[in-house]
């Protein structure tokens, strides 16, 4: 089956121009290069919850008095599964040493995207992709919006740099980021939901009437973030406006406003993008508190539910579902890298 | 003895980061490019400004990390200690704290001591002028001890404005000290919460907690991010490989889950050995010294990654070069000439740790993987008061009192991280442009 697999990628890179053919190679071996890391994951989380929290707890803790006899725990750990050695089965045959444990088969599942039941008996996987959407509807807007607001404010700022404009923009910035995520939260529920009642305090409907319920979380997600994210794109754009291009472009007599856009806008955006690319897909892991706040089911309350009845199978699949989109941002991220950036070689050159 | 001391560990922590705090101050008075950017740092009135009540807070929370068991009395049978654990900073504030009413009550709405507004007033005038005379105390002292300590040397690191913004906010501090203390005998300043426990109270014990979770996890995640950032830098090959995997892995799992996770199994390995803690005190000790240790483990691997480049810039410059061709060990290179250089990375890294680390507690506390609940923080303040906006009327001044102190100590530090990173990083300066 590999060599198929092999042959298919040798005959789709032959099909490609060199540039592309580089392209795909680095994505090929960059995917080869995430296997490690997400067993390395695996192996911390496996650590954690069942050296910590043995299945002999997790049996007692389910079967839920104190006086549990010996019997009911290991019924109950044939039923679940966890009779297995944890990392090494010396009674097994041949390769079964090591596939016939405890570990091997929660990280095979994973793999698989078989993310088996939960505590209350439901299916996770089904949960995950019915609570995506929720969590999307709300952390895709922020995250536009966000850093829409956050890039034409920096750029402001840039325009009146050394001015007092500059000077108090920054000082409320620090104000800003001084300030607990949990104030915005609270304060705004509080002014727009219950002072105003402009929108619902919290709640979600599927469909277009999930506005209503979206709104303001999307509102302070935005806000909570704006101090630190001028902050950031005004360091940046303050570096490009240093540089020589934008110098020449002066003298030949372009306006500021043009300056700005046309030439500190374009190149800053390179240093941008990478910062952003690799936030995309843990876009949809959600916020954990946005969504708990404002009572939105997506993945992030799904996790702190979790937390909270310490269900130990969600929040596993969480964090491995966490790391995998967090290095398919990083490849991303590379990936965009290259496309803006000309000088961006993926391939490093050698000695 | 008029007391029983109690061991804790983050205790025992604190006091080592402030001896480490004044040996760092006194040893590094030597090297030349440390002054320099100090002296960049001590000019700012402003950053001056934000030290001061940083090291406010930072007294605070030292004189809450000395806990004992008072004597309540001595029997013949030997000495009765009471069952409450108090900290040196409840024996000075008191009486504040010690009183409590039934349930919520408005800032100054109930008297604690009947008192008329005559009193009030001369005893207002009185603790005014006890915190100028504090203040003056304090002027005098640090009058004297620049005179006879080689007070040319120290006080050319400042200015004028700076020193005024120093003495400035000393006077400040003093003053709201004195008045905040007279004022607590008669009211509840920041009111009482649902219980009746005065909420400003509640506030200033949080402090201890903002500050342990903020110094201590970076002094936890220090020696690991040096030790192993130097020696994949400077060994390279293998080393380097398993270094990189190391903290590649682990800054792949998004932080929160991970602290979530870490801090369940915790939990339930605490709840297994409950009987390996003597008292309530040491249990909830025992889960914000985890917090610490597993917010270091998740803040580790940036700073390691750093230290890691900056370590393959410095083995090509030409005194370690020097150093290997004279026959000096690898790890003496390591010590004496690499980590040295890097203390503007680590200095960094230490501030604009702190600010990240206090807000996130107030988060993780509302997650539920924060301290304990028996432990004052402002996250649990806040949390456990979060639905007090919607009861009628409005109970707003737990929030206020959380928000408004978190605020004060995450500006300070926020003013000061900036300050501190243009001096020490002019690259990437925000305001030296």
């Amino acid at each position: 089956m590999l060599i198929v697999l092999k042959t298919c990628v040798v005959i789709l890179i032959a099909n490609l121009t060199w540039k592309e053919s580089f392209l795909v190679s680095y994505i090929i071996r960059r995917i080869f290069y995430a296997i490690p890391i997400l067993i390395g994951v695996n192996i911390l989380t496996f650590l954690l919850f069942f050296t910590v929290n043995t299945p002999d707890d997790m049996a007692r803790l389910q079967l839920g008095n104190k006086y549990v006899t010996t019997e009911a725990i290991l019924h109950w750990k044939q039923a679940n599964g966890y009779d297995r050695p944890a990392f090494y089965d010396s009674e097994a045959q041949g390769l079964k040493k090591i596939t016939h444990t405890l570990f091997f088969q929660k990280t095979f599942d994973l793999f698989t995207f078989n993310f088996g039941s939960s505590q209350q008996g439901r299916n996770i996987g089904y949960d995950v992709m019915h609570r995506m959407w929720p969590s999307l509807a709300l952390a895709v807007p922020t995250f536009m919006i966000g850093l829409a607001i956050n890039i034409s404010l920096a750029l402001l700022i840039v325009f009146f740099r050394r001015t007092y404009l500059d000077l108090w923009g920054l000082g409320l910035c620090m104000i800003l980021i001084s300030i607990s995520t949990l104030f915005y939260v609270i304060g705004g529920q509080y002014l727009f939901a219950k002072v105003l009642r402009l929108v619902p305090i919290s709640g979600y409907e599927p469909g277009l009437m999930a506005i209503k319920f979206l709104i303001l979380p999307v509102v302070i997600g935005v806000v909570s973030g704006v101090g630190a994210g001028v902050r950031w794109y005004r360091t940046i754009f303050l570096e490009e406006v240093e540089k020589e291009y934008v110098l020449s472009a002066r003298a030949q007599g372009l306006s500021e406003g043009v300056i700005l856009f046309k030439y500190i806008l374009k190149n800053g955006m390179i240093p941008v993008l990478t910062s952003v690319v690799v936030v995309i897909p843990t876009l949809f892991l959600g916020s954990l508190i946005m969504e708990s706040f404002f009572g939105i089911p997506g993945l992030g309350s799904y996790t702190i539910d979790a937390i909270n009845q310490q269900d130990f199978e969600i929040v596993r699949v969480m964090v491995f579902l966490g790391t995998l989109f967090y290095i398919v941002g990083l490849i991303l991220t590379d990936i965009s890298y290259t496309l803006v950036d000309p000088r961006v070689r993926l391939v490093r050159s050698s000695p | 003895m008029p007391f029983q001391y109690v061991f804790l560990w983050t205790d025992m922590l604190f006091y080592v980061l402030i001896i480490l705090m004044v040996v760092g101050c006194t040893g590094g008075r030597k090297n030349m490019m440390l002054v320099s950017a100090w002296q960049y740092i001590f000019r700012r009135p402003l950053a001056m400004f934000s030290l001061v009540i940083l090291l406010f807070f930072m007294v605070i929370a030292f004189l809450d990390s000395i806990h004992f068991y008072p004597l309540l009395y001595v029997h013949d049978s030997g000495s009765v200690y009471a069952t409450r654990v108090q900290s040196l900073l409840d024996f000075l504030v008191a009486p504040l704290g010690r009183y409590t009413t039934e349930t919520y009550s408005a800032p100054f709405k109930l008297f604690i001591q009947p008192i008329t507004n005559y009193d009030l007033c001369i005893g207002i005038v009185l603790s005014l002028l006890k915190g100028l005379l504090g203040f003056l105390v304090v002027f005098f002292l640090m009058a004297l001890m620049l005179f006879f300590k080689g007070g040319r040397h120290v006080s050319g690191l400042f200015n004028d404005a700076s020193w005024r913004a120093i003495f400035f906010a000393i006077f400040y501090i003093c003053l709201r000290v004195s008045l905040s203390l007279y004022v607590s005998h008669y009211f509840y300043i920041f009111g009482t919460d649902k219980v009746g426990g005065d909420v400003f109270y509640q506030a200033i014990k949080s402090i201890r907690t903002g500050m342990v979770i903020g110094t201590l996890t970076t002094l936890l995640m220090l020696p690991f991010a040096i030790f192993f950032g130097t020696i994949a830098g400077y060994f390279g090959g293998w080393t380097d490989d398993i270094v990189q995997y190391i903290y590649t892995t682990i800054s792949s799992i998004p932080g929160i889950l991970l602290i979530a996770a870490a801090i369940l199994s915790l939990q339930i390995f605490i709840k297994n050995h409950a009987d390996s803690f003597e008292n309530l005190a040491q249990r909830s000790d025992a889960r914000l010294f985890m917090l610490c240790v597993v917010l270091g483990l998740t803040a580790w691997t940036d700073l390691c990654r750093l230290i890691r480049a900056e370590t393959l810039k410095l083995r090509e410059m030409d005194f370690v070069q020097a150093a290997v061709v004279m026959g000096v060990s690898r790890y003496k290179i390591i010590i004496r000439h690499i980590v040295p250089n890097l203390m503007h990375i680590i200095w960094i890294t230490i501030v604009l740790n702190f600010s990240m680390l206090v807000l996130a507690e107030t988060v993780l506390s509302y997650v539920g993987v924060g301290v304990d609940p028996s432990t004052m923080s402002w996250g649990n303040m806040i949390n456990s008061a979060r639905f007090e906006l919607a009861r009628e009327p409005v109970v707003w001044w737990p929030l206020l009192a959380a928000f408004s102190f978190m605020f004060v100590l995450v500006f300070c530090a926020n003013l000061f991280a900036d300050t501190l990173r243009d001096a020490f990083d002019p690259r990437g300066s925000s305001s030296r442009t």
